[in-house]
């Protein structure tokens, strides 16, 4: 009995009121936040930072809807894919018939439940029929435009370059972004429940739960996501093609697991995702600062994840110690 | 009778004789030898990153490697580089992109062993940076391969494609391998359980370092192969392999939680692939079209697959 108060002692000491795995992502991207002020004095405007960050809006809504995913053990190979094909809706067919197109996105959402429900109940693995469903998109997509083209809803557009005062909107955006999701997916009932799913289903059904709704719930929110993203991107570019975010699956992959997430367990930040795709899209534009040949784009991405993933290796001999003391509880 | 049946690899070959025969009733008996040459020749790519990306899978759940389109384009643009377009460089042209498959599997696996990134994370990480290096050494770079090699990629023997034969090869040593050769029932024990394969003596650092190192090699030899049988290197080259090497493992039987290889499924699977794509093209479908019943194709014979394993 005195072990256990021991170590709960022990365990609470640990705690503190940042928690760990959100630390990293919002040290790496202070850092590289201040590298870029200090080549470039003018991002540090009004202007400057929309330029900076406007690009990564869809971006940060597509990593929440690999964040849904990754939370429940499985990964979305058809992100980049979907993204496109709902920008390719958002820039035809609900610019001429604004109902059927919100029928369309609609229809697209359950799509993602239901293919969800599918992957848990028949026990598939993820990577496959996501995969699968890539090439679904990717085709759905061709169809609807088969040459890039298209215009902006102007309602989209309009909310797209929306000038709020004191900060500009990608700020704005990303902030909203984080803390909704936050609020979502760990402060909420239902997100604590999705979240239990990637750490273990069988205590979640014993605790009443049915869990293909929620495998269901979880890809349908991961597509509304998507939804969110092809939107945005729609109102950034004005127009969209086939292939617009294609790299958009490996990039919120990137960033999830940049902002803190794992690929098991159910653990993941929100916040720190939103702060991972904000990273990745700074260390791209760095080297445009920096005088750098933008050949070296995609690769400073890369690197960047090598090197925070690195210094995340020192984090966890934190974490390594105190899941030795829980493993100690648990024993 | 029930023993060849419960053959994982006999489906894939008979889903594409089935989609051969579909394609053949359309376009008449005398199209069948050029569309079976078509198909050993853009199969054998698919085939050769397949084995690399299969053996990969085989190590367990988690095991799988993004990077191989960067490793083909990599290995496909430094090794035209390298050769110039002389006559008789053919060699040095393959053993530079053997070196880039060492370095990038090199690579890879350190990142994945010292890092201890998840692989997925790790190749994917490794890939952009592979990427960006082909883009920087392939700046308005067009190079023709050497004329005798690219003769050789797009020729024949025996009436087979050479780039097929070099698949087939490939294929049968990495069979044998896995089921008489001790790396293989290594690799095997490793992704069955990585835990107790490591307690029963199986060097599993040493095997997985392996899987990382061939795949990357495969990836890169086949880089070299596709830019001399297409007449140079382009940056694109390697974009539809990532998805093509993960379903024809898939297709061909091998089990995505690892522990089981399939090799003879996975030529089948690589053939499939070709055929249902150029069925459907026979059939008028347009593009978009032929990548919807691709992608419903795939996820058809992942549920089948998984309703014989369960029931089995």
């Amino acid at each position: 009995m005195n072990k256990q108060l021991a170590i709960n002692k022990r365990l609470a000491m640990k705690k503190r009121w940042v928690s760990p795995r959100i630390l990293l992502p919002l040290v790496s991207f202070s850092v590289l936040l201040i590298a870029t002020f200090a080549l470039q004095e003018r991002a540090m405007s009004y202007l400057g930072l929309n330029l900076l960050f406007n690009l990564t809006v869809p971006i940060a809504l597509a990593t929440i809807g690999q964040l849904l995913v990754i939370m429940v053990n499985d990964i979305d190979l058809s992100v980049g894919a979907f993204v496109s094909l709902v920008a390719c809706i958002a820039a035809t067919v609900l610019v001429q018939h604004p109902w059927l197109g919100c029928l369309i996105l609609a229809a697209l959402v359950l799509a993602y439940a239901v293919i969800g429900a599918l992957i848990h109940k028949l026990r598939l693995p993820a990577i496959v029929v996501t995969l699968g469903m890539s090439f679904i998109w990717d085709g759905l997509a061709l169809l609807i435009l088969p040459a890039p083209g298209g215009t902006a809803p102007t309602w989209l557009r309009a909310l797209m370059t929306v000038k709020p005062p004191l900060v500009p909107m990608a700020v704005a955006a990303a902030v909203l972004i984080g803390l909704a999701s936050h609020l979502l997916i760990i402060r909420s009932g239902i997100g604590t429940v999705l979240r239990g799913l990637g750490g273990n289903v069988r205590s979640v059904t014993r605790a009443g739960w049915n869990d293909t709704l929620l495998f269901a719930l979880a890809y349908g929110l991961a597509g509304l996501f998507g939804v969110l993203a092809g939107l945005t991107l729609v109102g950034l570019y004005t127009s969209a093609g086939a292939n617009v975010a294609s790299s958009y699956t490996l990039l919120t992959i990137a960033g999830v697991i940049l902002g803190g997430g794992e690929f098991v367990g159910g653990k993941v930040s929100p916040i720190g995702a939103v702060l991972g795709a904000l990273t990745l899209s700074l260390a791209g534009s760095l080297l445009a600062f920096m005088h750098l040949s933008p050949d070296w784009q995609i690769g400073a991405q890369g690197a960047v994840l090598i090197a925070v993933l690195a210094a995340r290796l020192l984090f966890n001999r934190h974490g390594a110690s105190s899941n030795a003391i829980a493993q100690e509880a648990t024993a | 009778m029930s023993s060849l049946i419960s053959r994982p690899w006999l489906w894939a070959w008979l889903a594409s004789a089935v989609v051969f025969a579909l394609s053949v009733a359309l376009s008449g008996a005398g199209q069948a030898g050029g569309l079976l040459y078509a198909a050993l020749s853009f199969g054998a790519f698919a085939a050769i990153v397949g084995i690399g990306q299969m053996l990969v899978v085989t190590l367990g759940p988690g095991n799988i490697d993004l990077s191989i389109p960067a490793a083909m384009t990599l290995s496909g643009t430094l090794a035209l580089k390298a050769m110039g377009g002389e006559p008789g460089t053919a060699l040095l042209g393959l053993g530079v992109a053997l070196l880039v498959g060492m370095g990038v599997g090199g690579v890879n696996f350190a990142l994945i062993r010292l890092l201890r990134l998840p692989p997925i994370i790790a190749t994917l990480a490794a890939s952009l940076i592979y990427q960006s290096l082909a883009i920087w050494s392939n700046r308005g770079l067009r190079i023709k391969p050497p004329v005798a090699l690219a003769d050789f990629a797009t020729g024949r023997s025996l009436g087979i494609p050479n780039v097929a034969l070099i698949a087939i090869v490939l294929a049968i040593v990495v069979w044998v391998l896995l089921e008489r050769g001790v790396w293989g029932r290594w690799l095997l024990a490793t992704g069955q359980n990585a835990r107790a394969a490591r307690l029963a003596g199986v060097p599993v650092e040493s095997v997985r370092a392996g899987a990382y190192l061939s795949v990357a090699v495969l990836a890169a030899v086949s880089g070299y192969l596709l830019a001399s049988f297409s007449g140079g290197a382009a940056l694109n080259m390697g974009q539809q392999y990532l998805l093509l090497s993960i379903a024809v493992v898939v297709i061909g039987g091998t089990s995505i939680a690892g522990g089981f290889s399939n090799v003879p499924g996975l030529w089948g699977a690589a053939l499939f692939m070709f055929l249902v794509v150029s069925m459907l093209n026979a059939y008028g479908f347009d593009a978009g079209a032929r990548m919807m019943l691709t992608g419903v194709i795939i996820i058809a014979i992942v549920i089948a697959a998984n309703a014989r394993r369960s029931r089995s």
